[in-house]
């Protein structure tokens, strides 16, 4: 055996579109979103395991796979490049007698049972590439091993009125899994499945064996995986997490999370720390005239004109006279002189000209207005709520 | 064509002792987020040159913590990379390096064992944004036995007494040079470095070994300015020459100017690398105010702040008023405090309510860890 026995190892799925996205996952996959000034979603999983000790990380990826390939690139800026382990990047590939998508998230770690083997693994943590949160796994793994479960599934607890949206899981007072329900009308426990997942990983590949042969799944872990382990009477827990945890699956949430940071410590302290590959760019600029209130700032922006409620990625350029309010601009987007920005999301290297109107002043009538990555606006441009748009406008 | 990059780290280091107490002229912070190593260490990989060696002597931990392996300037490399070259040697010659020279003696294995064509030399007070693949160019087309890097520029009396000042023939070649003379106006003033071939190294090593020669600025270089083609080569963009504490404040504030910040950080594929130190972006409160500075990540801004430079991870408190002011990593500003002209060293923690007002002509400087 090339590598070392590894007690635990991580499968990152990362292969989702994030179609709820629209236009902001059209060149990349979600995971590789900027999020909250200099982050990439991807960034909050990949660091969470690395302060929780896991140095072995297989990232499932299939869609848009380029920017996300370079972004992780060989670990280095989570400390995950390893002699043994680290992280890697597993696309679909070819096998002898033909080759296969990944049909399914199951499928994806299905595909990949010959990666986990070689670390000979006694656990396997299971994680979307698509949520912001900070978690520590190994206690979670260490509550895994103390109730001997064949699963442990983390769940955080939801308001009522919202749990029809989310995989509810019903527990006796044990924890112990009695029923799953996938988005229920009228649910009987508010436990929410965060989409992390501890296997005993004979466990976890006798039954990814037995859902390739069946022929009628759908090969998902929430859809047909996990209630067939339940059903087969194996043993399994909930584990309950109380920190801060969004999914930032629509435009709707990928601004309130963007937005939750502007709170004091919303998203957890500093001491558990969130890694990201660095744009190497001087510190930020405020001009003698700019306005900065409640507003995240990062390295490399050059602020002339009037920002609040705001979260600006590396490189910003807001122009004299420019007015943002309550919106998100990703890299290196220029913001012209007087232009107006009002409740949108503004994608990466996106030039907006002089006297624009993007947006409109944020209401509960008000609708996010979003900007597609690389585009050009000319002056004067007006860009009404609620729009997502997608090609340059003259 | 192949590089050898050496590297001074604390050679200048009695122009700001108070900065230089706890660590080398290297590793003095500059400009939000960089150490003063950043700037040569990033000219050189920037110019391919990927074998370097830091010479330091003596309070490096400091610069060892900042360099570690060299990845973050893509230095952690198998064949190359950075070197760092305490102190070496037997008996006589042991101790901390007493000049460049002496240094340069001290290394002569590291260099002999090197194989690279041409060896670049640099000092860590001057701050550019340098391509020596185009001073190595005009090296080689000058047929120069050594090129020294200046800028014409101006100099006061109170700089100048820090400074070498090349006199330049209309040809480019050096035929005089002033070490800490006591002039002003417009001069060719060096910027510490120099590019020459391996083996002239090795030759002005060896001849200074055998006949005793102690000083590289006067035993090699001013004297042989008749008997060896010594060239100058203008850098034309801008340049800072970190020499006192009052020097440190101006250049420091060179960069809240764009024109400026851009000459060093803004030129096509040759940024400046630095330590990553993952620090989440700067948040602002409801009540910040910031006129006219310069934020690094990591801050959280509740108070004023007009003319300043704030390094990562500093708080500003609400009520607080920081003008001209340079504050370091982590250093914390409480609420209704007052610093006008106040340079903070890392970690300093300013009490609720305190006032700390000095003056351009002489701003006051927080020793790293204070409490006031």
């Amino acid at each position: 055996m090339l590598t070392n026995k590894k007690d635990c190892v991580t499968m990152l799925l990362a292969g989702g579109q994030g179609s709820r996205l629209y236009v902001l996952t059209e060149k990349k996959a979600k995971p590789a979103l900027p999020f909250g000034g200099k982050y990439r979603i991807i960034d909050y999983a990949l660091s969470n395991c690395v302060n929780s000790g896991l140095d072995t990380v297989g990232v499932l990826t299939q869609y848009q796979p380029l920017l996300l390939n370079e972004y992780i690139g060989n670990g280095q800026p989570w400390d995950l490049d390893r002699l043994s382990g680290g992280v890697n990047i597993l696309p679909p590939y070819q096998k002898f007698g033909g080759s296969d998508w990944y049909s399914g998230t199951a499928n994806a770690v299905y595909q990949n049972i010959p990666f986990i083997e070689r670390y000979n693994p006694d656990h396997v943590l299971i994680l979307s590439g698509d949520h912001i949160y900070k978690m520590d796994y190994s206690k979670m793994l260490a509550y895994h091993k103390k109730k001997d479960a064949a699963c442990s599934i983390a769940v955080i607890d939801v308001p009522l009125h919202e749990a029809s949206r989310f995989g509810i899981i019903n527990t006796d007072e044990d924890n112990k899994i009695l029923e799953f329900e996938e988005k229920p009308a009228n649910p009987k426990s508010t436990k929410a499945s965060m989409g992390i997942y501890i296997f005993k990983w004979s466990c976890l590949k006798k039954y990814l064996m037995e859902d390739s042969e069946n022929p009628k799944s759908s090969n998902d872990f929430g859809k047909d995986v996990l209630p067939h382990i339940l059903e087969c009477g194996e043993k399994m827990y909930a584990y309950c997490f109380d920190g801060y945890w969004k999914d930032v699956g629509t435009i709707d949430s990928l601004w309130q999370a963007n937005m939750d940071l502007l709170e004091e410590d919303m998203v957890g302290g500093s001491e558990w720390k969130i890694y990201s590959r660095s744009m190497e760019k001087p510190p930020h600029y405020i001009s003698k005239n700019a306005v900065v209130k409640n507003s995240i700032v990062s390295e490399g922006c050059e602020i002339y004109g009037d920002v609040e409620n705001c979260v600006l990625f590396p490189s910003v350029t807001v122009k004299e006279g420019a007015c943002l309010r309550d919106s998100i601009v990703m890299a290196d987007t220029v913001i012209g002189k007087n232009s107006c920005i009002n409740y949108s999301i503004i994608d990466e290297e996106v030039n907006i000209g002089e006297d624009c109107r993007i947006g409109e002043k944020k209401s509960s009538l008000a609708e996010i207005t979003v900007i597609a990555e690389g585009l050009i606006l000319k002056n004067n441009c007006i860009v009404p709520s609620g729009a997502m748009i997608d090609s340059n406008i003259n | 064509m192949s590089t050898l990059g050496i590297l001074f780290s604390d050679i200048h280091s009695r122009g700001v002792a108070e900065l230089t107490h706890l660590r080398t002229v290297a590793s003095v912070p500059f400009g939000g987020r960089y150490r003063l190593v950043d700037f040569p260490l990033s000219n050189m990989v920037n110019s391919g040159i990927y074998k370097i060696g830091v010479i330091t002597k003596s309070n490096y931990h400091s610069l060892i913590d900042h360099i570690k392996s060299g990845k973050d300037w893509d230095l952690s490399r198998k064949n190359g990379g950075v070197v760092l070259l305490p102190p070496y040697g037997i008996a006589a010659s042991a101790g901390p390096y007493k000049s460049r020279l002496d240094a340069l003696k001290r290394i002569k294995k590291f260099i002999e064992s090197s194989t690279e064509d041409y060896v670049v030399m640099a000092d860590c007070d001057v701050i550019l944004n340098i391509d020596y693949n185009e001073v190595i160019k005009f090296h080689e087309a000058s047929g120069a036995d050594i090129t020294c890097v200046y800028k014409d520029t101006e100099i006061d009396a109170s700089r100048s007494r820090h400074s070498t000042v090349y006199k330049i023939s209309d040809s480019g070649r050096i035929c005089d040079i002033l070490l800490s003379p006591e002039i002003s106006g417009n001069c060719n003033v060096a910027q510490n470095s120099w590019v020459m071939t391996r083996k002239m190294l090795l030759y002005l090593i060896s001849e200074a070994n055998t006949h005793g020669l102690e000083h590289f600025g006067k035993d090699i270089l001013l004297d042989n300015v008749n008997n060896m083609k010594i060239m100058g080569y203008q850098h034309n963009s801008y340049c800072a020459h970190i020499a006192s504490l009052s020097g440190y404040v101006k250049y420091n504030m060179d960069m809240i100017c764009k024109e400026k910040r851009d000459a060093l950080f803004a030129v096509p594929s040759r940024p400046i690398h630095t330590k990553v130190r993952d620090s989440a972006p700067t948040r602002y409160g409801g009540d910040a105010t910031v006129k006219n500075s310069l934020i690094a990540d990591g801050c959280i801004i509740n108070g004023y702040v007009e003319n300043s430079i704030l390094f990562e991870g500093v708080k500003i408190e609400s009520g607080s008023r920081v003008t001209n002011c340079i504050v370091m990593q982590n250093t914390i500003i409480e609420s209704s405090s007052s610093l006008s002209w106040i340079i903070c060293d890392k970690n300093v923690i300013i009490k609720a309510g305190r006032t700390l007002s000095a003056d351009k002509s002489y701003p006051l400087y927080i020793t790293k860890g204070k409490m006031i």
